[in-house]
């Protein structure tokens, strides 16, 4: 079985290139890849730990979508590319740091909580907590080519994950922190909903933030030209 | 810059401590080789102890962890943990974490050993959710952290801690940080065991290692825990949860042969034995249902169908025991405090001796949160005078670096430390005897002089994850040295250590066993209870 991988390293010239290996398949992408930096290319580099689909660190695209590597099983002839994130690194490593600056921006956390909760309240948050901050779902996002401070998937999702939290008291400092650069200005395309390995669906509870928010008095800055299609009547 | 506390590591342990020492109002800097979530702890499923139910106590808590102890354990140290463990339970729940419930209370579940259904757990994502939860109010603490740096060596002035030295993984520079005190809460090593263990890649035991370097003693580190049910190809953990709620461990004609619910050590070595008759072992899941099966255990399936390509739903999954918590190492006391001033250390990388031989399940997270907060808080009482300064150990290891990339690369150390895993699973692992232990002493020590001839063939300075392997390998060689040397002055079998040749425990090893390097010579001895 072949795989195309597409090598980076800023020192080289060109800096990109594509890379064919051959692999002995059967196992996962991530055995794969061990395979190829143990057996023939020691320069391969990328980023791997648990090797069960939960620290967060091995994601990559394949034929484009985002993919685990660690519990992806490669098909001949797949394109393995990094993430589509700010920086590449090396090879298939990306760099992290601005797109994990995006939780705080987004008060991706408690705010004023009390203890204790229900059975039925733990389920209301029960998916958004299975986040492994893969930040696959950033990848595959497309408004960070027009909005490079776009807030993403994840910070948003772990934000309503507090929203909807029945212990958060102050629900409005979350919301105030996710309308710049945040629910507005999702395009509610679903690339996030479609390639989380958790099953997450950040477009879904980007919905559930708007009418949040619309609770809170702050209505959808778009809509009001869309409502008079910019005709005065 | 010169931080009040600096932790190594961003698991349970690092982000407890760093939550309590930011309370108290210190400027706190966690360090991790990879991004701060990316830490072991995320794996936990099974879940956290805490005695909360009206059909369990606090004493039998005790009395269950002091059991599975076999009298390497310091009970001061167990009743601490275990009379704190429901304030812990308390303070995670109004952090955010979302536990599981049933009705208004957490829910709990029996896991081995335990007289109770103690084990507090968020479907079987128990870690992932604790640890998230931490790093989010971390992140709104403002506690700083650097990622992607690589712990080498502690820097010690008058046998005092006076921070680390550390690799940048992008630029392959070494750095140092300064701090009036040093935390380790770098995790365990139970991967030195390689495929053959549960762990992620990195829970090789740097920071023991380092520990050891600067003069730190490390104890009980013979005493390495197996889990008996690990995926029989991958070594992936099938949680002790599976048992709890009804799985069968099988043989190849599918007849039961031990009980499940037994001390983890007894279940590994009833494994282990079926297996080197030639036998398979298999874990028969089928009883618990669909609906069951994914409400608590979501992760067991997928993980059985890609990595063993059976569906838990429908047939036994083979299984084998694998290296999976290290009970031993830096010792420390109930503050975290090690033998060098101003050096901290707490999770799974001390040994503060609360799991003593044996290690209960839902136990060490329960130390990472409990005794990290309070190793955290005693880091902040340290007030050390660092000075800002290029120390000379800065300079050592940017010269070792350096000559890493030198090196003529004539012995392929990956090829070399696959078969060390092997050798170590096979002659120092559940089942252990002297002469073969000898044996692997005199190869590990082969290796660590051939060391000289190995080296990298990645010459790149940009995120070298070839460098940070080899590093990583002298680490393991360096600590495997350490426990074998432990595994063969214990001349007895207690708990998780057991010797063919000693099968019973003896009363005058009821003592600590202590390894520690003088002048770079490694020294071991006892030390009583
Ligand atoms: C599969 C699995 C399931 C488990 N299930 C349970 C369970 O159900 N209940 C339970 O109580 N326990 C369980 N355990 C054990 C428990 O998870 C660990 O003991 C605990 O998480 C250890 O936490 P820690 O914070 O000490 O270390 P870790 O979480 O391992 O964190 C170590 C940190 O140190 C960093 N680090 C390491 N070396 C370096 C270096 N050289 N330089 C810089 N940084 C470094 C790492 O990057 C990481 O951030 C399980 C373990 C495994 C492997
Ligand atoms: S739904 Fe919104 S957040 Fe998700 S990928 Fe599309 S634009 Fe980005
Ligand atoms: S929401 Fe899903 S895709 Fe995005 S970071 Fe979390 S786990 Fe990964
Ligand atoms: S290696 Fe941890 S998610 Fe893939």
């Amino acid at each position: 079985m072949r795989l195309r991988i597409r090598r980076y390293h800023p020192h080289f010239e060109p800096p990109s290139i594509d890379m064919e290996y051959e692999i002995s398949g059967g196992g996962t992408l991530l055995e794969a890849l061990e395979e190829i930096k143990q057996k023939r290319d020691r320069t391969l580099s990328f980023s791997s730990m648990c090797r069960s689909g939960v620290c967060g660190s091995c994601a990559v695209r394949v034929n484009g979508k985002e993919e685990l590597a660690c519990t992806y099983k490669p098909k001949d002839g797949d394109y393995i590319e990094p993430l589509s994130v700010v920086g590449v690194l090396r090879d298939l490593i990306g760099d992290f740091n601005s797109s994990l600056a995006t939780l705080k921006k987004a008060h991706a956390y408690p705010v004023q909580m009390h203890s204790g909760m229900s059975e039925e309240d733990e389920r209301q948050i029960e998916r958004q907590s299975d986040c492994i901050l893969c930040v696959s779902c950033y990848s595959s996002c497309p408004v960070y080519e027009t909005n490079p401070s776009f807030l993403g998937p994840f910070a948003l999702s772990r934000a309503y994950r507090y929203v909807a939290d029945s212990r958060e008291e102050n629900k409005k400092a979350h919301i105030d922190a996710v309308l710049q650069n945040g629910i507005w200005d999702c395009t509610l395309c679903g690339n996030c909903t479609a390639v989380c390995p958790q099953g997450i669906d950040p477009k879904n509870d980007i919905v559930l933030l708007q009418s949040w928010a619309a609770k809170f008095g702050h209505l959808n800055p778009n809509l009001g030209n869309f409502g008079s299609f910019g005709l005065e009547f | 810059m010169i931080y009040d506390v600096a932790i190594i590591g961003s698991g349970i342990a690092g982000l407890s401590a760093a939550l309590r020492a930011k309370e108290l109002g210190k400027d706190v800097v966690v360090v991790t080789k990879k991004y701060p979530t990316q830490a072991q702890s995320s794996m936990a499923q099974g879940g956290i102890n805490a005695a909360l139910s009206e059909e369990d106590s606090v004493e039998a808590h005790i009395a269950d962890t002091l059991r599975s102890a076999a009298g390497l354990s310091d009970e001061g140290v167990v009743r601490y943990v275990c009379e704190s463990a429901p304030e812990a339970i308390a303070w995670l729940d109004y952090l955010g974490t979302p536990f599981s419930r049933k009705g208004a209370s957490i829910a709990q579940r029996p896991l081995g050993g335990a007289s109770a259904a103690r084990a507090c757990y968020a479907q079987d994502y128990t870690g992932l959710k604790i640890l998230h939860t931490l790093y989010d109010n971390c992140l709104k603490a403002g506690v700083k952290f650097m990622s992607e740096k690589f712990l080498l060596n502690i820097i010690i002035e008058d046998n005092i801690a006076k921070g680390v030295t550390l690799l940048n993984i992008r630029t392959s520079q070494v750095e140092q940080l300064l701090s009036k005190a040093v935390v380790l809460a770098s995790g365990g090593y139970a991967k030195i065991y390689g495929a053959f263990s549960t762990n992620g890649y990195g829970s090789y035991g740097e920071g023991l290692a380092a520990a050891m370097r600067a003069g730190a003693v490390l104890s009980d580190l013979e005493f390495v825990q197996f889990h008996p049910t690990a995926l029989a190809k991958s070594s992936i953990l099938i949680s002790e949860a599976a048992r709890g709620l009804g799985a069968k461990i099988v043989d190849g004609k599918g007849e039961r042969f031990c009980d499940e619910l037994a001390t983890r050590d007894e279940l590994a070595r009833a494994i282990w034995a079926k297996i080197e008759e030639g036998q398979e072992v298999y874990l028969d899941m089928r009883g618990l249902g669909e609906e069951l099966l994914m409400r608590e255990l979501p992760q067991e399936r997928k993980l059985a169908r890609i990595y063993e390509g059976v569906d838990p739903l429908q047939e036994p999954v083979p299984i084998r025991s694998a290296a999976h918590y290290s009970m031993g190492g830096i010792d420390v006391d109930i503050d975290g405090k090690t033998s060098i001033k101003g050096l901290f250390a707490c999770g799974e990388c001390a040994n503060a001796k609360l799991h003593g031989a044996n290690r209960l399940g839902g136990n060490s997270l329960l130390e990472t949160v409990v005794l990290g907060r309070r190793t955290g808080e005693s880091a902040t009482m340290c007030h050390n005078e660092v000075e800002e300064k290029t120390y000379e150990r800065t300079r050592i290891d940017t010269d070792f670096v350096r000559a890493v990339f030198g090196l003529p690369n004539q012995i392929d150390f990956m090829e070399r430390q696959e078969f060390l895993h092997k050798v170590l699973y096979n002659n120092a692992g559940i089942v252990r005897e002297e002469l073969a232990m000898k044996g692997v002493l005199s190869l590990i020590r082969q290796h660590q002089r051939e060391l000289a001839f190995m080296g990298i063939r990645d010459k790149s300075p940009i995120y070298n994850t070839e460098l940070v392997r080899f590093i990583e390998y002298g680490n393991i060689l360096e600590l495997a040295e350490a426990m074998v040397v432990a595994a063969l002055q214990r001349n007895e079998s207690r708990g998780a250590h057991y010797r063919k040749d000693h099968p019973e425990p003896k009363e005058h090893f009821k003592a600590h066993s202590h390894v520690w390097k003088e002048d770079g010579v490694l020294c071991a001895d006892f030390k009583e209870v």
